[in-house]
């Protein structure tokens, strides 16, 4: 069987390849570029272990070939970090204890920020509609919703520092 | 779980794609990826060649013209979900598109994969043989329209040729008083449905019936047209009692096997709950106003 060349962004990196057709986008990541932050759980499409961002929407990588994403935008969970801060979906699984034993949570957390950039403001319904094609076996998805809660606030005051006036963030501090 | 081996080409256009089709009669279309990935992992499909389409321009639109609704064979669930079109004038296909697999699924899923794929637990052949939708299809020896109710044939078997290339689906527009609803048992999200029901209405302005199509998900080796509760109908007014009689007869259409979602006395059972369910959804809407 013939490798494809294929060529694509991975977290805003230039990554080049040459691979089997079969080859799933999952463990190109993690054994070819060797990003192993995308988990491999129930390997059919279920349980959203290995979500990540496929061209700025959410997908499960277990379910797309490597060379469906020539010429594509690839972002995993190790590209949530920006100038080595804590994206606010991050910080809120630390701060809101989003997690017991961690393996869901890379996937967790990409649909989360899928979710958030579509809805800035999700009630709790729609978060847990957004997150249902992501299994957690350990927290009964609680932690997780508040966790997406504290990033939705977080991500919320960002986007809205520039526009604020001075004076309006002191009165409503004050 | 990693696919058998095969060959793989990405063509820019149909023509090219229908060619390489027709070069290796095992070839299969890869467009959203989301039956045919999984099941070539279980090795329940080994093609030796994949046409991905997804290079193919213009094969995602959703819009009206004429007397239908055009809809692209790649379109995405997660684009039909999110349509304002489909969410105002379209409710059953809003309903549908919202229970197929999960928000992630759905981002590439498509409507022409979901209809080609021909699983009848799959939601949208139901959704179509109620709105009596058609689809387009082209190959070698030119483009042909197939009214849904002739398109399943068996179970993952449909009247498609291997070579030829389902591009777009038309649901009829409209008409004034018309209304529908899509109601599913899952047992939980993502899977697939224990039994589903379709309805679409057309009533008069006095509330009689004139028109109803009634599809089924998931009881019988293909997605079933419950012709005798629809004609039941036809004609008349929706009293309780009438929905009641139409609910019995969709249960009959049914043809349900025994597996691990249940017994298939239950899953006919099931067929007339989720019809009343159906038929009083869509006709709820109609008083709200839809």
């Amino acid at each position: 069987m013939a490798n494809h060349h294929i060529s694509l962004t991975v977290n805003g990196l230039k990554v080049e390849a040459d691979v089997e057709p079969r080859l799933l986008l999952v463990y190109f990541l993690r054994e070819n570029l060797n990003l192993t932050g995308t988990h491999i759980g129930c390997d059919t499409t279920s349980c959203g272990a290995c979500t990540v961002h496929l061209n700025g929407k959410a997908v499960k990588s277990c379910t797309v070939l490597a060379v469906q994403a020539d010429g594509g935008r690839v972002k995993t969970v190790e590209g949530l970090v920006q100038d080595g801060k804590l994206h606010p979906i991050q910080e809120g699984f630390h701060m809101e204890h989003g997690l017991q034993c961690g393996f869901c949570t890379p996937g967790m957390m990409m649909a989360a920020v899928s979710l958030l950039e579509q809805n800035p403001d999700p009630t709790e319904d729609q978060i847990r509609w957004g997150i249902s094609g992501n299994l957690c076996r350990c927290t009964g998805y609680v932690n997780i919703v508040k966790s997406i809660r504290y990033a939705a606030e977080k991500m919320r005051a960002q986007s809205s520092i520039p526009q604020a006036p001075v004076g309006a963030v002191e009165v409503k501090n004050g | 779980m990693i696919p058998p081996p095969f060959e793989y080409a990405a063509p820019k256009t149909i023509p090219e794609a229908i060619a390489l089709l027709d070069q290796d009669s095992s070839a299969k279309i890869l467009a959203g990826g989301q039956s045919l990935i999984p099941l070539m992992k279980f090795r329940l499909a080994s093609p030796a060649f994949l046409v991905d389409i997804n290079r193919i321009d213009g094969l995602e639109y959703i819009h009206e013209e004429g007397d239908w609704l055009r809809i692209g064979a790649l379109t995405r669930e997660s684009t039909l979900d999110q349509s304002a079109l489909v969410h105002t004038r379209y409710p059953l296909l809003a309903d549908t598109t919202h229970l197929i697999a999960d928000p992630t699924v759905r981002n590439l899923a498509t409507l022409g994969g979901n209809l080609s794929h021909a699983d009848p637990a799959n939601d949208h052949p139901a959704a179509m043989l109620a709105y009596g939708a058609q689809v387009a299809v082209v190959g070698p020896r030119g483009s042909r329209t197939i009214p849904v109710d002739r398109f399943f044939t068996g179970p993952f078997e449909s009247v498609l040729a291997h070579d030829e290339i389902l591009t777009e689906i038309r649901i009829p527009v409209p008409k004034p008083f018309s209304t529908g609803a899509y109601v599913k048992m899952e047992r939980r999200v993502g899977d697939f449905a224990t039994a589903a029901v379709a309805v679409q209405l057309r009533l008069d302005g006095s509330g009689q019936c004139l028109t109803a199509g009634i599809g089924l998900t998931n009881v019988g080796l293909t997605p079933i047209k419950a012709h005798a509760a629809e004609q039941i109908l036809v004609g008349r007014r929706l009293d309780d009692s009438l929905i009641r009689e139409a609910a019995r007869l969709a249960g009959e259409a049914a043809d349900p096997q025994d597996d691990q979602r249940g017994s298939g006395d239950y899953k006919r059972f099931l067929v007339r709950t989720l019809t009343v369910r159906a038929l009083r959804s869509a006709l709820g809407r109609m008083n709200g106003g839809m």
